[in-house]
């Protein structure tokens, strides 16, 4: 298929744009297959490009035989264009209602996209499954890579690569692997090196209405515990929820035949215990609640490098669906039941921490923003697919850019370093009192109201901090310089 | 000190409101003439001062032992459970007692006593000089005068003794005018743009019924008109909803009638009175102290108490005002039904908006000292300073002082104090420790001699001004002469800091704010550093050359070595300030870590130096 065809009407002049604090600019229009452009042709005035996929729905209005679109995007934004002429209109309206619900993904931007940068270190290779692996694997003899998966028929939303208890083999995985709901066995997610206790992932266990069990599934489970040692087994449904999930062959784990495990269907305070996390799936609020943990209890993951190897180890390799779950969003009518603002939700409870604690942080906000932006609509090819398996099957690597190629780049990473960071060892407790929550204004309030005074602020805090550094260099140089100047003051007057 | 029962209770334990896990801090519960005061095991001290206790509560015997609830009005809720119910009920009756004084003379500020002296404490009463703020405005004026019609209080009581008029008004159109208006307060100025001519004056409402009219008053509002050259027009604005000020009507009171006043625009501008926002706050504290709120509930009982739709009315009433004088060049006349509560807010708060003076922390003593104090904002009635009619009590001032917290967080940099500042002037409305908000009226307070008897709060906030600097401030930016707020109702948000000052648990572990106000502290030090250090160096070049020079001639003399070892200016790079780490530590990383004497420090109230508790059991200092 050609772009060519969806196009129908390239390029209009006369066209008019109205965003919300800006004054209105007059131009021309023109459609390419990826994106929406307006340019004035005025030297100092900004151009519009709007990614067609940010599209999320098109208004159209018509006084007369001018007619207006107003372009609600993903990222929350809306704008309004004003097209001379009824046709125009209609033909604009009609091609990017096409250009931004494309069928297939290898018509997406990412696919075309040319980077006009050099690619220092490959995002598609930087967050190595076995690397992860060997940062505890020194402490521990516990668990073991396992490569049943490795063309992705045990569970086909799993990576090729899993960690799992060492004591269980590859056949007792795929048996377990038929009594989870996806094929999605109790799998490691995290290991926490201070104590030695783990957070495991799965999805529901099959159990149905009559009950059934799997005995490799208990010996899994079970040996993920040390002698003596209670676990937890979180459903992040409700009661409610779960019992009914049997009638449909799903179900939760009998507490008879999990003895060690106490189920619970809500968070719990801190003791010191393991824990297996699973809701029907095991691809949602699941990892919502695996790695909003680790944000919690591992300082590596407050990093910029150890938060992208979070949302690539816990997100992107756990295989939540990003093309099914983003593929529209809020302002869509022709939302599908599949689409949920599950990863942003997860950005959003990450920015609540980081308000808790600024300086525990090595990104900032803006990060946050980005990632939230990428998750939707990019030209990189790192949020494309629903899972590894169809990823490899694309050919993602090969034929297009990760988004950590681009964001790694010291000119890029700069913009998302949070001044005030200090790096801390420390589990960082949020308070989830509903006073302590705040409207995500970054993302919610971007479009609809100048941030002036609060960037001017900004700016002003980072100043504060710069003027900090240098001060402290110089008085070190001063010091240095001073002790010289005695030392050889001594020098001279020694015999 | 008849009051006080049992003067120490022992084994008592302090719950965590907030925690779902039911912890709690066991210690010992004093009682001393002024405040209440809980030492726990880990020494940690909370101070509650009996002029705050808003509301004492015994509730029903549990198996551990009494629980005692108290509710200040800052908004800090302790929950007590005493072993045994006889000292419950003896300390219950005694703050019940201990809180609500009859007297004036029985407040805590006729017997504070800091460590001043006479003169410190007389310059103290001195340090805001309401004359010298007319004057900064530029009055008097040709067309403005100061007139001394009140000077003996006889024409309006509730009003201060200096008033300033326009030169054409009178003294029989000012006792006209008086006499036709609620309580005598005739329109005053409140303010002088001195750059548009305009002014913002105040007083109460008409009694003009459905038809009474009064020439003087006509002529007074044509005075004030005519005092501004630059427009024909001014705005008379009711600060209250329309339906109220008809209501008004029937009692022989009301509003300006357009026909009887030539060239005003009258606008009403619908703020709630005193009694729908005592209980909008009440309904909002109600949601705030629920245990286990849901998100939903939160959020639904916000938006039902009606608090932020009330902190919007006041602010848009502000804005409306400054708008009027900054865009039209109009002088604006601003009132309610007495005007002491609704158009003290919005004629402060049109003024904060307008004039960067009230933007610093001395001006922000001059306002709410021009405003509030002298212009008769009745501050014991509505903080209920004695025990009185709860019907009097209304959060009038509080919500001056929120909406001037929201300006703050939309324009960061544009006020000279921070938030600390406003808590702690809220805390001092309350604390009855200092004489400035003690009575109703000027005339109450100079009966009461409390320029004689108490000491002003003004000059401990100064002294302390350190702890109330915004590091963000940039006052040399003319950008933010006149502010203009953005009050579209996304703005409005939930002041946690006030409302839940003392719940440490629910604020952000870090503070950015005291970090760099830390930093900026800092940053202060290091520079005097560096020019100590610059001039040692210099001095050391110099004593070089001079030794160089004098080597030649002198070998064999040896002076004394420097004082300063080199090896020790090495060692002294390493502690290089000592500020960071102590400033990025994370508050109590610890769900449970509820205490509440940590985060009180922080806002720290004068406490007394030295707290006698009677019946000799011992003298402490803190």
């Amino acid at each position: 298929m050609e772009f060519a065809e969806l196009i129908k009407t390239p390029r209009v002049d006369n066209v008019v744009l109205h965003r919300p604090f800006y004054p209105a600019v007059e131009g021309t229009l023109c459609l390419t297959g990826h994106h929406l452009i307006l340019s004035s042709r005025q030297d100092n005035t900004e151009e519009l490009w709007l990614l067609h996929s940010n599209i999320d729905s098109i208004e159209k209005r018509f006084v007369g035989s001018l007619g207006t679109i107003i372009i609600k995007c993903k990222d929350l934004r809306i704008i309004q264009l004003d097209i001379p002429g009824m046709e125009e209109c209609l033909n604009i309206a009609s091609s990017i209602e096409a250009l931004s619900t494309l069928d297939s993904i290898t018509l997406m931007y990412p696919f075309f996209y040319r980077p006009m940068f050099e690619v220092v270190e490959d995002g598609w290779h930087m967050f190595l499954p076995e690397k992860e692996f060997e940062l505890f694997s020194s402490v521990t003899n516990e668990w073991r890579l396992s490569y049943v998966n490795k063309d992705f028929t045990v569970c086909p939303s799993y990576p090729p690569i899993v960690t799992v208890p060492n004591c269980i083999d590859d056949e007792a995985l795929k048996k377990v692997a038929t009594f989870r709901h996806g094929g999605r066995f109790p799998v490691l997610s995290y290991y926490h090196k201070k104590n030695g206790m783990v957070m495991i992932r799965s999805s529901q266990p099959l159990t149905g209405t009559n009950g059934r069990r799997c005995k490799e599934d208990e010996k899994l489970i079970n040996a993920t515990l040390r002698a003596g040692k209670r676990g937890y087994i979180i459903d992040t449904r409700s009661l409610n929820v779960a019992q009914q999930a049997r009638a449909k062959g799903g179900g939760f784990e009998q507490e008879a035949h999990y003895p060690q495990w106490r189920r619970i269907h809500k968070s719990i305070d801190r003791e010191g215990a393991s824990v297996l996390i699973h809701g029907t799936e095991g691809t949602d609020s699941t990892l919502q609640v695996t790695s909003l943990a680790q944000i919690i209890l591992e300082p590596k993951c407050r990093t910029i490098r150890g938060f992208e190897a979070l949302v690539e180890r816990e997100w992107l390799q756990a295989g939540h669906p990003f093309q099914q779950r983003c593929a529209q969003s809020a302002y869509s009518n022709s939302k599908q039941k599949w689409e949920a603002p599950v990863f942003f939700l997860f950005l959003d409870c990450v920015w609540q921490i980081l308000r808790q604690f600024p300086c525990s942080f090595e990104f900032n906000e803006h990060f946050l923003i980005l990632l939230f932006e990428h998750s939707y609509a990019s030209q990189f090819g790192t949020f494309l697919g629903n899972n590894e398996s169809e990823r490899c099957k694309l050919k993602l690597q090969q034929k297009t850019m990760s988004l950590w190629s681009w964001v790694n780049q010291p000119s890029e990473l700069s913009k998302f370093i949070n001044p005030l960071f200090e790096a801390n060892s420390l589990v960082i407790w949020p308070s989830v009192a509903p006073q302590s929550l705040q409207l995500w204004e970054g993302v919610f309030l971007r479009w609809n109201r100048s941030s002036k005074y609060l960037d001017e602020a900004y700016e002003e805090m980072i100043n504060i901090i710069e003027y900090n550094k240098e001060l402290q260099a110089k008085v070190n140089t001063l010091r240095r310089q001073l002790a010289e100047l005695e030392t050889e003051d001594g020098m001279q007057e020694s015999p | 000190m008849e009051h006080i029962r049992t003067t120490k209770v022992e084994q008592v334990k302090l719950l965590d409101r907030f925690s779902t896990s039911n912890k709690s801090l066991t210690g010992t519960l004093y009682l001393t003439a002024t405040h209440l005061l809980f030492i726990d095991s880990l020494q940690k001290e909370t101070w509650i001062l009996h002029h705050h206790i808003a509301a004492v509560e015994k509730l029903a015997l549990t198996t551990s032992g009494c629980p005692l609830v108290i509710q200040c009005k800052n908004f800090r809720i302790v929950h007590f459970i005493v072993p045994r119910e006889r000292d419950c009920h003896d300390i219950y009756n005694s703050l019940l007692q201990l809180s609500r004084q009859a007297k004036y003379e029985d407040l805590y500020a006729f017997s504070y006593n800091p460590k001043q002296n006479e003169s410190e404490r007389v310059q103290g009463w001195q340090l805001i000089d309401l004359t010298e703020e007319y004057r900064r405005m530029g009055i008097p004026s040709l067309s403005w005068q100061l007139s001394d019609a009140n000077r003996d209080y006889k024409i309006c009581e509730t009003y201060p003794r200096d008033l300033y008029v326009p030169k054409t008004a009178n003294k029989p159109i000012i006792v006209g005018s008086s006499k036709f208006r609620s309580k005598g307060r005739f329109p005053v100025l409140s303010y002088y743009h001195q750059d548009k001519e305009a002014a913002i004056c105040r007083c109460s409402q008409p009694l003009s019924g459905f038809s009474a009219r009064c020439l003087e008053d006509e002529h007074m509002l044509q005075a004030i008109s005519k005092a501004n050259p630059s427009n024909r027009y001014m705005y008379v604005m009711d600060t209250r909803p329309k339906l109220n000020a008809m209501a008004n009507r029937a009692a022989g009171k009301g509003y300006e009638n357009e026909d009887n006043y030539s060239n005003i625009r009258f606008q009403f501008v619908g703020i709630e009175n005193i009694h729908v926002m005592r209980s909008s706050l009440q309904k909002l504290l109600e949601v705030n102290g629920t245990r286990a709120l849901s998100v939903n509930d939160f959020f639904s009982g916000l938006e039902s108490s009606g608090w932020l739709r009330h902190i919007k009315a006041v602010l848009d009433a502000a804005v409306f005002l400054a708008k009027a004088i900054v865009v039209e060049s109009a002088s604006v006349l601003v009132h309610c039904s007495d005007g002491w509560d609704r158009t003290s807010q919005v004629c402060s708060l049109g003024a904060l908006l307008l004039d960067s003076y009230y933007r610093t922390i001395k001006g922000f003593m001059v306002l709410i000292e021009k405003d509030w104090i002298s212009f008769g904002h009745k501050f014991s009635d509505r903080c209920g300073h004695l025990d009185g009619d709860p019907k009097e009590v209304s959060p009038v001032f509080t919500q001056f002082l929120e909406c001037v917290w929201h300006l703050t967080e939309q324009f960061p940099q544009a006020f000279e104090y921070n938030e600390v500042f406003l808590l702690q002037i809220h805390e001092h409305v309350h604390s009855c420790q200092f004489g400035n908000f003690l009575g109703n009226c000027q005339k109450e307070r100079e009966d009461l001699k409390l320029k004689e008897k108490t000491y002003s709060l003004w000059p401990f906030l100064l002294d302390d001004q350190e702890k109330y600097l915004n590091p963000l401030y940039c006052p040399s930016s003319q950008k933010f002469t006149v502010l203009e707020p953005n009050t579209v109702p996304f703005n409005f948000k939930f002041w946690r800091n006030m409302y839940h000052q003392f719940d440490r648990t629910m604020h952000p572990r870090q503070s950015v704010f005291k970090l760099i106000m830390n930093m900026n502290d800092q940053n202060k030090q290091l520079e005097k550093e560096i020019k100590e250090l610059e001039s040692k160096i210099k001095h050391q070049k110099n004593r070089q050359t001079d030794t160089v020079l004098n080597k030649e001639s002198l070998r064999s003399i040896h002076s004394d070595s420097p004082a300063l070892k080199p090896s020790l200016c090495f060692k002294k790079e390493q502690t290089l300030l000592p500020g960071n780490d102590a400033i990025r530590t994370i508050e109590g990383s610890n769900t449970a870590d509820n205490r509440y004497s940590e985060y009180a420090e922080e806002f720290s109230k004068t406490e007394p130096a030295v707290v006698s508790l009677e019946y000799g059991v011992a003298r402490m200092t803190c």
